[in-house]
């Protein structure tokens, strides 16, 4: 594939060399060592695609390659295509939402059909955004390659973000009747396995696998029989995902060698905390405070400041909460977000404050468009209210 | 190898209010530059501020009409550009990393080929 000039043929190759990796793993499970045997499968993809190449070049746009031509032995030296494809997509020159979108289309070779149903635009409107994407790569020489050393670190953070992205969607879709799209959720878990594989040594990567690993463990007790959600605390940890979590704690320990440890590996670290504690009463609040407190000072985020505030009121009770949740109110990237007053609603209700409770309930309601999310708000709501004697 | 134009975009009223040494300081910045890049550079130039902008619609037909002022008044206005030759959007954003704009920003745009 390296040595092929343009999009759409290392789309049509990287697609099916990620598929035919994906289908022989599952199948005899991922061999010995996982790079020569993706670098074969590469390597028989290029010379087909090579016999083609000819003919179809002309007709369609070029895309950059590297100078350097790829030494005939191809060894575990080159970087995997599909990496290079990777930083093409998350390419920083490239807007965050067409970023996911590329990436989902080139590298998990999902249909922009149904890239559009998970991002609830219509299917004219996703095309178009690929296509300028695509358009774009072309014309403005966005290259396709692994970035040097100096550049890695920023440019691979782009890369982790789009697929923690991908992740996100479809682990809370943001509307619908269901809460996850395990599809999308498959999809960025095996663009995380997959980045494992080419970059073993980056903790980051190790942090990432890690983070949605447990996150995802935790998959069959986020809603009940009847698809209403379920928080934490309600949550039969007998049915999370044993193996799974003991196949990603090692990966939290590389991922916090980093020095300093990144977001992920630290947000791997909390999730981790979550894993192992027997119970939700029982788990180390502090120490997942003191986590989310390196966290922001390595990543300040509202979102992260919300997180560490609610595990301060887990950790020394719902006042001590709310009053961290207080200087948020305030912070405009938050004023949308439903989790913000439906903490704060958490908080009151627990301190017996049910009309504030309730109001609270009522505003967090509004602001989410999931439909599991909005029952279990709407359910709340009613309890608050009727404890108040409304 | 590619073209590629970058575009300086700066508020213009810094630089009214601005004092020689502000004045100095951007001419050093930009020789530097210039010296610095001098193997990718294509050509470049300063231009006067909008205030001495003539905007011209119409071109070509009937009803041109020719009006004081830039095409779009915006907060940061087009000052000045670079031509430079790079072989790829990363290698170009690199040496448009390092073009001076102490008061605003620069845009990179591919020079279109017509074959």
């Amino acid at each position: 594939m390296r040595v092929t000039r343009d999009l759409d043929l290392a789309e049509e190759c990287a697609q099916d060399a990620f598929a035919r990796a994906l289908t022989a793993w599952a199948a005899d499970g991922v061999p010995e060592r996982p790079g020569a045997w993706l670098t074969t499968v590469a390597r028989r993809r290029a010379l087909d695609v090579l016999r083609r190449e000819a003919a179809l070049r002309r007709a369609l746009p070029m895309l950059v390659v590297d100078d350097i031509e790829p030494s005939p032995e191809l060894g575990e030296v080159i970087p995997d295509d599909r990496l290079r494809l990777m930083f093409t997509c998350a390419h920083p020159a490239l807007n965050q939402d067409a970023q996911v979108a590329l990436t989902l289309r080139l590298l998990c070779g999902v249909t922009t059909a149904e890239i559009a149903k998970a991002f609830l635009v219509a299917e004219p409107t996703m095309a178009a955004r690929l296509t300028r994407a695509k358009k774009k790569i072309a014309l403005a020489r966005i290259p396709y390659r692994v970035p040097d050393a100096e550049q890695l670190p920023e440019r691979l953070d782009a890369v982790l973000t789009v697929v923690h992205l991908l992740f996100t969607v479809g682990h809370t879709a943001p509307s619908g009747p269901d809460l996850v799209r395990s599809d999308v959720v498959e999809r960025a878990l095996d663009l995380a396995r997959m980045l494992r594989v080419l970059l073993p040594a980056d903790p980051e990567v190790a942090g990432l696998l890690a983070l949605l690993e447990l996150t995802h463990a935790r998959r069959a007790t986020r809603t009940d029989d009847s698809g209403r959600l379920l928080l934490l605390d309600e949550q039969d940890r007998s049915r999370w995902d044993r193996d799974a979590i003991a196949a990603a704690t090692p990966l939290v320990r590389e991922s916090l060698r980093g020095r300093p440890p990144g977001r992920f590996g630290l947000q791997a670290a909390i999730a981790a905390v979550h894993a192992e504690a027997p119970s939700y009463a029982d788990t180390d609040w502090r120490e997942i405070v003191a986590l989310y407190g390196v966290l922001l000072a390595r990543w300040p985020s509202p979102v992260v400041a919300l997180n560490r505030a609610v595990a301060v009121g887990l950790a020394d009770g719902p006042a001590a909460g709310l009053a961290e949740l207080e200087p948020l109110g305030s912070e405009p990237a938050l004023a949308t977000y439903a989790y913000l007053p439906a903490a704060r609603a958490d908080f009151l209700r627990r301190l017996g404050r049910y009309d504030e409770a309730a109001t609270a309930y009522a505003e967090a309601a509004l602001l989410t468009d999931n439909d599991v999310e909005q029952a279990f708000l709407r359910g709340r709501y009613e309890e608050v209210r009727s404890a108040s004697g409304h | 190898m590619a073209e590629y134009l970058v575009l300086i975009y700066e508020n213009e009223a810094e630089y009214a209010k601005g004092d020689q040494g502000v004045f100095d300081e951007v001419m050093k910045a930009h020789n530097d530059f210039g010296s610095t890049h001098h193997a990718a550079l294509r050509g470049g130039n300063a231009l006067q501020p909008t205030s001495t902008a003539t905007s011209i619609r119409g071109t070509r037909t009937d009803s041109v009409t020719v009006t004081d002022g830039p095409f779009a008044e915006t907060k940061e206005a087009l000052g000045g550009y670079y031509l430079i030759e790079a072989p790829d959007l990363d290698a170009a954003i690199e040496i448009a990393k390092q073009v001076p704009a102490k008061f605003g920003g620069v845009e990179v745009r591919p020079v279109m080929v017509f074959d």
